[in-house]
């Protein structure tokens, strides 16, 4: 009896330290570990993994004057079992400029909004970092105020200021600049301009957190050295801050090209965006395979920008724990 | 360098910093008290707008909606963003992680037409085959904001599990109390101002989406944020500028009084630190 007991504490011990194989009932039994991962891990699957595979499906699917309003690749007739992959949607989207051009000017566009919110942000995220440690609180909160408040109201408080009879124009007037209004309002610039102050908060938080761990005695060893402020800043500076200008860059790169409502709302007729044209595609004409295929060619150009900015935090997540 | 005071550089970037921000919020405020039905003209003091707003049906309901909507979904997003946050910040490596983290950060930066979109068709499949959920409505909404919310929950509370001390859950552990019961009286009560702030985060992003909620939402079930983006797309409206001055100022009475409360706590900390 006392050896048997002893002996299943070996194995059990054994089984902890991994020296032997797990036996088939182990193997069956979920851990408590396992079964707490299952729960976010299914519902990300499920939610958020599989509804990708849909959309790949339906992209390769066809119009049909029905509910839902596309037909199923798959049918079956008499024994005969059909697989129809209509690749008409990507033909298209490659063959008519429309598509082309929605998506060069999203990734223009995009582009831009990153590179001015960067140029604007920097200097900002830059002074509330080596701001005074009383300080940087509450002008970090300032920063942040306006990404609490709704996104709707933000990019509405322009249309009042950018309208052709608007705040800014009047101002201009006033002013004696121009004599007529200038045409702001549904033009390129105003998507430009309600893009970067959206966009803005995004790129200044990551800037921030990595800003304000720079060694501030490197900056006065550069000084001590003899290197005027603009040179510290060029050679000490933003090569330390690489890690923060990409993260906030991809933050505001990515979602931008998919953006949908600010070109909704500020932006030209003519000149679409791409997530426009998804969402005039699915809600306007009710072609959801044609959505379905927009999408498909949306992800396919962000998901490596997607996948190399997530491998990033990751890394410096690591090295967070590390220390 | 790393002095006392902020430079004339920093001044000047950061007023004009703080202006761009703020100067279009003001003039939103300013104009909500306009007599003026034309938006562009300054005729007058009136809070006229703000009586059409309450008495507004469509406003009040929709806003009820949203309001359920918000904390179903920030509740929900809580609860299995802080699993997830636990399982990446403490389970070690497991097979299937990097997917995991990749599925948790995506949602994060994908354009929301993609992601609303692609759960739309979902549900529409889900339907084809077994009949549910029926019709769209609340509780697809529902599903879609829990998806993008709990991404944010788990980034605050992964980070917050990460730099913690982890010195009292490893005296417990000597000690032979089950990890359950270590994360109900230790970790949780450690990591509880990380949990507050992500449902506040997750609750601002529920109530405000609008275009996941666009692909979700089925007839009869408008949110606040789809009835105010129907009336701005007709063009200017003072009583939307009514209720986005309420939105501003209820939001920065929460903000500035979370930093508060945040910056009396961290005092107290500093000075325990200081007097031990």
């Amino acid at each position: 009896m006392m050896s048997r007991l002893l002996s299943l504490r070996d194995s059990r011990e054994a089984a902890s330290r991994g020296a032997r194989r797990p036996t088939w009932w182990q193997l069956l039994m979920p851990s408590g570990r396992s079964l707490v991962t299952a729960i976010p891990y299914g519902w990300l699957l499920l939610f958020f993994l599989v509804p990708f595979l849909f959309v790949l499906q339906i992209s390769f699917s066809e119009v049909e004057i029905a509910s839902p309003p596309y037909r199923a690749l798959l049918t079956r007739a008499e024994d005969v079992l059909n697989i129809a992959l209509n690749i008409g949607n990507y033909s298209y989207i490659f063959g008519d400029p429309l598509y082309f051009d929605a998506y060069l000017s999203s990734l223009y566009m995009a582009l831009v909004t990153t590179l001015i919110c960067l140029v604007i942000g920097y200097p900002i995220a830059y002074t509330i970092a080596r701001a005074p440690e009383a300080k940087r609180n509450t002008l970090l909160m300032l920063v942040m105020l306006p990404f609490w408040t709704s996104f709707l109201v933000r990019v509405y408080a322009w249309m009042g200021i950018l309208d052709n009879e608007g705040l800014l124009n009047k101002a201009c007037i006033a002013l004696g600049l121009i004599d007529t209004p200038m045409p702001l309002m549904h033009t390129q610039l105003s998507v430009q301009i309600v893009m970067v102050y959206a966009y803005l908060p995004f790129m200044i938080l990551p800037l921030f957190s990595n800003l304000v761990k720079l060694d501030g005695r490197l900056l006065e060893a550069a000084a001590d050295l003899g290197c005027r402020p603009w040179e510290t800043f060029l050679k000490v500076t933003l090569p330390l801050s690489k890690n923060g200008v990409i993260a906030g860059s991809m933050l505001v790169f990515i979602p931008a090209v998919g953006e949908f409502v600010i070109p909704e709302l500020v932006g030209t007729p003519e000149s679409l965006m791409i997530g426009k044209v998804l969402w005039m595609e699915f809600f306007d004409n009710n072609n959801w395979p044609m959505a379905a295929s927009v999408t498909i060619v949306m992800l396919a150009l962000l998901i490596l920008p997607i996948i190399y900015q997530h491998k990033r935090e990751e890394k410096a997540l690591a090295r967070a724990a590390q220390r | 360098m790393n002095g006392k005071n902020i430079s004339w550089f920093g001044r000047v970037s950061l007023g004009l910093g703080f202006a761009f921000l703020y100067v279009p919020i003001l003039i939103l405020i300013v104009y909500s008290f306009n007599a003026s039905k034309l938006v562009t003209v300054l005729a007058g003091f009136s809070t006229q707008w703000y009586s059409v707003l309450f008495n507004d049906d469509a406003v009040i309901s929709s806003f009820g909606l949203s309001l359920k909507i918000a904390l179903l979904s920030s509740t929900m997003s809580v609860v299995l963003g802080t699993i997830a946050g636990l399982v990446l910040a403490r389970f070690g490596p497991f097979r299937g992680k990097g997917l995991f983290a990749g599925m948790i950060s995506a949602p994060m930066v994908m354009p929301e037409v993609i992601v609303g979109l692609s759960m739309l068709l979902l549900f529409v499949e889900l339907q084809q085959w077994f009949g549910f959920p029926a019709e769209r409505g609340v509780l697809t909404i529902w599903v879609g904001h829990v998806t993008l919310c709990m991404a944010y929950v788990t980034v605050v509370i992964r980070s917050r599990l990460v730099e913690m001390d982890r010195s009292i859950e490893e005296a417990a552990m000597d000690l032979g109390v089950r990890p359950l019961k270590i994360f109900f009286l230790i970790t949780l009560p450690i990591i509880a101002p990380a949990i507050a702030s992500s449902f506040l985060l997750a609750f601002t992003l529920s109530i405000d989406d609008l275009v996941i909620t666009a692909f979700l939402s089925g007839p009869g079930s408008t949110t606040l944020p789809q009835l105010i983006f129907s009336r701005v797309r007709l063009g200017l409206n003072p009583e939307i500028n009514a209720l986005a001055t309420i939105t501003v100022l209820v939001v920065a009475t929460l903000v500035v009084g979370a930093n508060r409360v945040m910056v009396k706590a961290e005092q107290r900390r500093t000075r325990l630190a200081v007097a031990t």
